[in-house]
């Protein structure tokens, strides 16, 4: 959001719109609040299980009321593609950049500047590699409850090589 | 194409997506605290954190320079709530002083989709608003404090909540100068 916007922004008229630092920094307090509570006395080992659990409930919902008004999909590609391209692209303003699946329940949504991780050093930098996946912790969430309510249950992980990219696996659960 | 549905209006998502991520935080936090009155003072202390930031954006977009009295501080809080919400509160009950004022909420956001159970009637569920308006203005060298004073998830036709003006805050001085 830079200065050009300015016009635009305040003239606009009431939407309900939450602005999008807004979330942000909501986020950004959320993981200091489960960095900082009790449970993480191990040293190098982060407990990111309640930001995990945050993100299931808010995907759980939040795809319960997206989809309202669409068709039922037609398999499971056909559910991740909704996710890489529709709900992508409303939460993060872009959409997954490459989808691969072995096929057998394996995707792998790769994002080549993940919105909550463009702002934190240069591109290429390693400064922050080592705190990057507290960032990511609450979108795995996310991305299994959205999955959860669409009837696949599933593990979902998140790898980073290189800011501001990362990859979210998703590994489906057969019954 | 099979595809039917209309595509997600962006902004609409957005704002779900906040109000949900905030609801999700308020549930984790009732979890975590035994007491409700330590979940308000950690919301209220979350909000004050994102104030500090928030002001930042204010002040790049809306280019505006210092307030000339409260009143003008009023304005902006309120211009403020429009950027970051897309909301409008009303300004009313000015103090005959002048150094307090409410603002009234018809709609709020940030509760949207909620319904506070028995058991949190103490919960001030919004309460992340009143560190945020303290962070904010404290950025710009001004205390205030801030608290509800009605509350539409209680059954209250507005949501009220009290701006007052405590104490300018004045620039620290630099080690070594003058």
């Amino acid at each position: 959001m830079k200065q050009q916007n300015v016009d635009t922004k305040t003239n606009l008229p009431d939407t309900g719109e939450a602005d999008e630092c807004l979330f942000e920094y909501l986020h950004a307090e959320m993981v200091n609040y489960v960095l900082s509570s009790k449970t993480n006395g191990k040293e190098g080992e982060e407990e990111l299980s309640p930001l995990e659990w945050m993100g299931f409930g808010v995907g759980y919902r939040i795809m319960e009321r997206l989809t309202r008004e669409w068709a039922r999909f037609k398999d499971e590609l056909d559910t991740i593609k909704f996710i890489c391209m529709d709900l992508w692209s409303s939460l993060y303003r872009k959409q997954i950049d490459n989808l691969r699946t072995n096929h057998q329940g394996v995707y792998v949504l790769h994002d080549n500047a993940f919105r909550l991780l463009t702002n934190i050093g240069a591109p290429d930098s390693t400064q922050y590699l080592r705190e990057a996946p507290r960032l990511l912790a609450f979108t795995c969430g996310l991305l299994r409850g959205s999955l959860a309510n669409l009837g696949i249950v599933s593990t979902v992980t998140a790898e980073i090589a290189t800011l501001p990219s990362c990859k979210f696996h998703v590994q489906v659960q057969r019954v | 194409m099979s595809r039917t549905g209309a595509r997600l209006d962006a902004k609409k998502v957005n704002s779900e997506l906040f109000t949900l991520t905030y609801g999700a935080l308020v549930t984790q936090l009732l979890k975590d605290y035994e007491n409700v009155e330590d979940v308000n003072k950690q919301l209220e202390r979350m909000g004050y954190n994102m104030g500090i930031r928030l002001i930042e954006d204010f002040l790049a977009r809306t280019g505006s320079g210092r307030c000339y009295d409260f009143r003008d501080t009023a304005e902006k809080i309120q211009s403020g709530f429009k950027i970051f919400l897309g909301i409008t509160p009303t300004i009313t009950n000015w103090s005959p002083a002048g150094d307090a004022f409410s603002l009234c909420f018809e709609t709020n956001p940030l509760t949207e989709f909620v319904e506070l159970p028995d058991h949190c009637l103490n919960l001030k569920y919004c309460n992340i608003l009143t560190g945020v308006l303290r962070g904010a203005c404290e950025m710009v060298q001004m205390e205030v404090a801030s608290w509800f004073l009605q509350d539409q998830l209680k059954n209250d036709s507005v949501t009220e909540i009290r701006v007052k003006f405590v104490k300018r805050l004045e620039d620290a001085i630099p080690a070594g100068e003058d």
